[in-house]
């Protein structure tokens, strides 16, 4: 699907706000372009918008304010029906006085297709996810991943361009749910799909996504692909939500070339990157993932500001160690280091000085 | 233990079969369950299945005439009632003997009931006669045969006596014919003629209406049952309230109501009236007939088709519909192929418990079914409390009870007695 189409939005949030009581507004001022292909994902804690988001696009929540475009043109009163929009649900909602084939064959049934195409397509629907042999039974019948399997099936066997997921993965067991993570990503890039994944998982954001919209408190806190988001995150609530992450607060004593020189309350001096910080004076949290952290010296650069640590915990978890330390007041601080045969194993008690890169270390707000 | 090889049974630890250690663990707990639930099995023992066993012998039984006329019985069985001629001396001698003993003991009139059902007429006979022959030296006073014809002529009358040989044996199909509006007599099983039968009708109108009113249940029960599921927890509360308002107002009250909103110089007809729709001579007929008792009776039994309805839908998620929609559904064949065949279970056990109600329905089709819209229910107190003929009454009520029986088998076969869902 590589054509020069590829770029322009086949998805559009403009100005979308929806307020359910008229009182306070669920979504804020939500704008949001999404080119043909993409995977992207709707990433949030309960409650921050990212639902009534995909509800919207869907057609069962009309926005209160605000234009969604779907290839260009305006969809906010076209009746859920006629969108042509395939929809994962969370519980699956395969309909359960209908066999696996029956569930697969309404989409074509309410579409009027001749009944030896609707069955092609249904066997191949079914083929695709590799549950060709399960369609005469029942979804009470099948395993919780069985049933996922069905649910995407159903929502792609009339060829949409669009997929909408709502937390599809959620009832399922971890390994399970890392298989079918794969599954749905590598299925939609062979399909060339579009599709928009609602989740509160960020490992399952992360690994799937082309880009994550981050929704806090109805608006996207952050757009970016996976690893943008992961290493150069904007706010304070994106640094906190994706990831494990330390913080250090402070105060802000001066900024020079794109280095800021930041004061921590327990008086101590380190250098940061100024992310939305702009003047001395104000307060800050600074923000640093834990295997960023480096305590072993020769590997600090010269005159770089080093903190001295205590440890307080040492936890062996296989691939790596988990380390928690007291920094700067901060009992909470921790350190991840590679399970490697060279590498250093802390003891509680111990005295050490920690230190990162000025890049690694960014000053967000407050 | 020694009757246990090492091929036998699975042994516990201590060497006995695991199988009656298993049941020896688990005895204690059955006789705790079963403890807890005696009073209520006592009380359904007491109140349910004594009387329904009771009804249903009473339905066949007849041995009051053997009791009764124990030596004549045992006479008539040689007289073939075929035969054009009356029984021999014989029987009237014994029929003398039995008739002083019956009425020295009071118990000649519960004969003369009994037969009475059966061959109307032969009660005064039997009552005329039984005080005289307590007179009577029964043993040298000879011969009877006249002497009884003498006192009343209905013994020379041979339909009498072929209704006693008939109705001799101590269990009766009698009263179940009766019910179906047939006869037994000397001649075997009959029809009734046109103008006796009553019971068949009484039963067809019971099951139609019965039928109608499950129906029209079903038409409004409907709806009102999806608003309850759907709405906000607070209207749906409100809604709950005014369904089960009439189960907390006196059926009597309720059925009253009716009476007076129906009556032709009622509210319905008047405001009808007011308005110009009906004329005033011309006021519309509502009470007192088959569509006065529908009217009643489907309000009365709304509710009981709404709750398990509601407690279906409840359970059927809203993401369904959702669902289909996005498949491209419009909103109503989401309806009618994903919503509508979920409910059914619903509709199916508020139909059993609405048919099954209506069809024993007693109070409401008597206060405002007139003559036309009065059920089988009715006849059935009639002769339990009027007629006093309880056999009748207990066959009727043992017809009604098997073909309840009959349906649900029925709508097992159909649906399947697993998919009813009450809560």
């Amino acid at each position: 699907m590589a054509d020069a189409s590829n770029n322009d939005a086949f998805v559009e949030f403009e100005r979308v706000q929806k307020s359910y009581d008229g009182e306070n507004l669920v979504v804020k001022d939500l704008n949001l372009i999404m080119p043909k292909g993409e995977f992207l994902t709707m990433l949030g804690p309960s409650g921050s918008g990212k639902t009534t988001c995909l509800m919207m696009l869907a057609g069962f929540e009309t926005a209160t304010h605000g234009d969604i475009r779907l290839g260009g043109t305006s969809i906010n009163n076209i009746p859920p029906h006629k969108r042509g929009i395939g929809m994962v649900f969370q519980n699956y909602a395969l309909f359960p006085h209908m066999t696996i084939a029956e569930n697969l064959s309404f989409p074509l049934e309410v579409r009027k297709m001749g009944k030896s195409e609707r069955e092609a397509k249904v066997k191949r629907a079914l083929d695709m996810v590799e549950m060709g042999a399960f369609g005469g039974r029942r979804p009470s019948q099948l395993s919780g991943g069985q049933q996922q399997r069905i649910a995407l099936a159903r929502a792609l066997v009339f060829e949409p361009e669009l997929v909408l997921m709502d937390e599809p993965l959620g009832a399922l067991d971890k390994q399970l749910r890392e298989k079918m993570q794969f599954e749905i990503t590598h299925l939609a890039h062979r399909l060339g799909i579009t599709v928009v994944y609602v989740t509160h998982d960020q490992t399952e954001a992360l690994t799937m996504s082309d880009r994550v919209a981050v929704f806090e408190d109805g608006r996207i806190q952050q757009l970016a692909p996976p690893d943008k988001l992961y290493e150069e995150p904007q706010n304070s609530f994106v640094a906190q939500f994706i990831g494990e992450n330390n913080t250090l607060e402070g105060v802000v004593k001066e900024i020079n070339n794109g280095v800021a020189l930041v004061q921590l309350d327990d008086g101590e001096l380190i250098d940061c990157k100024p992310v939305n910080v702009s003047k001395p004076g104000e307060r800050t949290r600074v923000s640093i993932r834990p295997e960023r952290v480096e305590y072993n010296k020769d590997r600090l650069s010269e005159g770089a500001h080093t903190l001295k640590a205590e440890v307080l915990e040492f936890i062996y978890m296989g691939d790596i160690f988990r380390t928690r330390l007291r920094v700067a007041g901060n009992d909470e601080f921790v350190i991840k280091t590679r399970n490697a045969p060279d590498q250093v194993r802390l003891k509680p008690g111990q005295q050490i000085e920690i230190g990162w890169l000025p890049e690694d270390c960014r000053a967000l707000d407050a | 233990m020694s009757d246990t090889t090492q091929n036998g049974p699975v042994l516990a630890a201590d060497g006995t079969p695991l199988k009656r250690s298993l049941a020896k663990a688990l005895r204690m707990q059955k006789i705790r369950a079963l403890m807890l639930i005696a009073p209520l099995l006592l009380f359904i023992l007491v109140t349910f299945i004594l009387p329904v066993g009771d009804m249903l012998f009473r339905s066949v039984d007849n041995r009051i005439v053997q009791e009764v006329l124990p030596t004549t019985v045992s006479a008539l069985e040689t007289w073939d009632p075929a035969s054009s001629e009356l029984p021999g001396e014989a029987v009237f001698a014994a029929l003398a003997v039995d008739m002083k003993a019956a009425a020295e003991a009071k118990v000649h009139t519960k004969v003369a009931k009994r037969l009475n059902y059966e061959n109307p007429g032969l009660s005064s006979v039997f009552r005329k006669s039984g005080r005289k022959i307590k007179k009577w030296d029964v043993e040298n006073e000879g011969p009877y045969k006249e002497r009884l014809i003498e006192l009343n002529d209905g013994w020379a009358d041979i339909e009498l006596w072929r209704t006693l040989k008939t109705y001799s044996g101590k269990r009766t199909m009698g009263y179940f014919l009766n019910a179906v509006d047939m006869k037994l007599g000397a001649e075997g099983v009959t029809v009734r003629p046109e103008d006796e039968r009553i019971y068949n009708t009484m039963l067809i109108r019971t099951m139609r209406m019965s039928l109608i009113i499950t129906f029209s249940c079903i038409m409004l029960g409907y709806p009102v049952a999806w608003l309850l599921a759907n709405l906000s927890t607070r209207s749906a509360n409100m809604l709950m309230i005014l369904v089960l308002l009439p189960f907390w107002t006196s059926l009597l009250v309720r059925t009253s109501s009716w009476k007076i909103l129906l009556q032709q110089q009622g509210v319905i007809n008047d405001v009808l009236v007011w308005i110009g729709i009906v004329g005033d001579d011309n006021r519309l007929v509502l009470i007192n007939n088959e569509l006065g008792t529908i009217i009643a009776m489907t309000h009365i039994l709304l509710p009981f088709m709404i709750l398990p309805m509601y407690s279906v839908m409840q359970t059927i998620q809203p993401t369904y519909l959702r669902a289909a929609k996005s498949l491209g559904a419009t909103n109503w064949t989401a309806f009618w192929r994903v919503y509508f065949p979920q409910s059914v279970p619903g509709i199916g056990a508020g139909s059993i418990l609405v048919f099954i109600l209506a069809v024993g329905y007693y109070i409401t089709p008597a206060l405002v079914g007139g003559t036309k819209g009065t059920f089988i229910s009715n006849l059935i107190a009639y002769h339990i409390s009027t007629s006093g003929n309880w056999g009748l009454g207990a066959a009727l009520g043992a017809i009604l009870l098997a073909v309840v029986l009959v349906l649900y088998w029925v709508y097992d076969k159909i649906v399947g007695i697993d998919n009813v869902k009450l809560g």
